[in-house]
């Protein structure tokens, strides 16, 4: 088994490589406007690092978010692009699972990334490996007092600290590629059967019509 | 020739998925998939719903054009992409799957001008350019007169609209007339029956002092909704097919008086017409017929080559290939205000 696993959906640009045993390379750059540019050039240097060609991949990870639409569809789109050309498998799992999976958590906890427009994206997890409840997105203040109150992780808990008493400023602020990875080899290596790469958006699209459009050819 | 390139092109900078594949001069495939139906309830293109789409028929559309072509991935000789301008969250799924994709398969990458791809698809209909061509392009997203010496590397801006764009104009007079989005093919049709002459619209920017090259279509639309608005308010019945025949040929009046004025002023002999507007039949045959007393040679792509598609960007980067421009690199960012004059993105030319 040889993963590749990129995640977009927060600002970091995350990929890794793992074997099944262990991650053999990694790359994380935070950058929430440029993961157009950063992402294929991370899965360059990490096969490079791991001394892996690509034609060794066996199946792609790719996180499905929550996450800002912009940045999440590019790793949708390159994890489908490369494993359309390579003809390899490609996975989804969601993003905050992957984040919930680092903190090694043996107890209830919560996982909150920035939504942007004042919300986040949540979810409550039984331990590191189990989520109970979520994804969804909503505003801080709103989100279950039982939940708001456990142990949190994520870049939208330290946001939003007044209504995250139980915030742990020691547990990851964003997913890593890695910690996606090991949980999809895990995963892999019991048997189950993994989704396929669909973007969770959990709002629907901003209807509106911009102007000013037109003007792209002058200037 | 066998030893043409062998390019697929992917192109997502508004909202239909085109993926095409060409050798050389030669159409081999041309698949869109469009979200236009999903759109058309808000009068416009919406840029979430369109990058949503985007995503959903990427790969695909890249698989139903390799098989419509009837060639292998590894066969292809270069991957090309638009790179701008566009809509910025639609032209990075184009962008993020055509870089992996090629990367994957090993093959070089053309980040390329979306502008110049509806020039250089007439290659696709009528052979090589002739140098220097003119080009008129006219869509729901431009509308502008381009000179281009050399499609690969020299496009010059001559002028544009400096307010909407010409398919715009249809939108907007479609929607006063109660006839839907997109507007271009419901009045087109419509002012078969009307009389062009029954409502004398204003031109745009055609007085002595006004720029001999830009295009206003704002007024002409404003003028469209007053005069409809006065019948409606008078009781009277609108004249719908008279006043959709008189708009167009308002448009069509202005867009070919100065695209033949800009090959006098350049001694250019050959026009082409691209972009979705172009479909249009009596810009056509009026372009045709005033082509014709110039003594310029008119040149316009079937319909379906001058809307937003893939083909375009293959024809293009087919032309960067058999040109040996320079490949783009892994890092190629989507450039939502790319300027016209720079036909291709080359490695260490952005940021
Ligand atoms: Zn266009």
């Amino acid at each position: 088994m040889l993963l590749l696993a990129l995640d977009t959906a927060t600002p970091a640009v995350t990929v890794a490589l793992h074997d099944g045993e262990r991650v053999l390379a990694s790359s994380g750059e935070v950058d929430a406007r440029r993961h157009g540019e950063l992402l294929l050039v991370a899965v360059d240097r990490v096969l490079g690092e791991a001394g892996r060609p690509l034609r060794e991949v066996t199946a792609l990870v790719v996180g499905t978010g929550p996450g800002p639409y912009t940045g999440l569809r590019v790793g949708l789109a390159t994890a489908q692009a490369i494993g359309a050309a390579r003809g390899l498998p490609v996975y989804g799992l969601c993003t905050l699972d992957g984040l919930a999976y680092a903190t090694g958590l043996g107890e209830p906890f919560v996982v909150a990334a920035d939504a942007r427009r004042k919300e986040v994206y949540w979810a409550r997890y039984a331990d590191f490996r189990t989520r109970t409840s979520g994804p969804a997105v909503d505003r801080p203040g709103e989100l279950p007092a039982e939940v708001a109150a456990l142990p949190a992780a994520g870049a939208g808990a330290r946001l939003y600290p007044e209504f995250f008493p139980g915030l742990r400023a020691d547990l990851p602020e964003h997913v890593a590629a890695g910690a996606l990875a090991a949980l999809a080899a895990e995963r892999l290596a019991a048997g189950e059967e993994l989704p396929p790469p669909r973007p969770r958006y959990l709002r629907r699209p901003d209807a509106k019509v911009p102007t000013g459009y037109k003007a792209v050819t002058r200037g | 020739m066998a030893d043409e390139p062998l390019v697929l092109g992917i192109e997502t900078s508004c909202d239909e998925t085109g993926v095409g594949v060409v050798r050389g001069h030669t159409l081999l495939a041309d698949a869109v998939a469009s979200s236009v139906d999903d759109h058309a309830r808000y009068g416009g293109v919406v840029p979430e719903i369109a990058s949503r789409a985007h995503l959903e028929e990427m790969v695909p559309t890249i698989e139903r054009a390799l098989a419509e072509a009837g060639v292998a991935a590894a066969d292809l000789d270069a991957i090309a992409v638009t790179a701008g301008p566009g809509l910025a969250g639609a032209l990075l799924v184009g962008v993020s799957a055509a870089k992996a994709y090629a990367y994957a398969l090993g093959k070089p990458l053309y980040g390329v001008n979306h502008l110049a791809s509806h020039i250089c698809v007439d290659q696709l209909e009528h052979g090589p350019l002739p140098e220097p061509t003119m080009a008129l392009l006219v869509s729901g997203g431009h509308s502008s007169l381009l000179l281009a010496p050399d499609i690969t590397a020299d496009v010059r801006p001559l002028g544009a609209t400096i307010d909407d764009a010409a398919g715009e104009a249809f939108d907007k007079v479609a929607r006063v007339l109660g006839l839907g989005f997109p507007g271009g093919p419901a009045i087109d049709r419509l002012a078969r029956e009307g009389d062009p002459e029954a409502v004398r619209f204003p031109r745009g920017l055609t007085g002595p002092r006004d720029a001999p090259f830009d295009f206003s279509f704002s007024g002409l639309k404003t003028a469209v909704a007053r005069w409809v608005e006065t019948q409606r308010a008078a009781g009277v019945a609108v004249p719908v097919a008279d006043v959709a025949a008189s708009f167009q040929e308002a448009v069509t009046d202005v867009l070919t008086r100065k695209a033949i004025r800009a090959c006098r002023a350049e001694g250019v002999e050959h026009l082409m017409i691209g972009g979705g507007v172009a479909a249009n039949s009596r810009l056509r045959a009026m372009a045709e017929e005033r082509c014709a007393a110039a003594g310029i040679t008119l040149r316009v792509p079937r319909p379906k080559l001058c809307t937003d598609n893939g083909a375009m960007v293959a024809a293009l980067g087919a032309e960067m290939v058999a040109r040996n421009r320079q490949p783009s690199a892994w890092d190629l960012p989507a450039d939502s205000s790319l300027p016209v004059t720079r036909p291709h993105v080359p490695a260490g030319h952005h940021h």
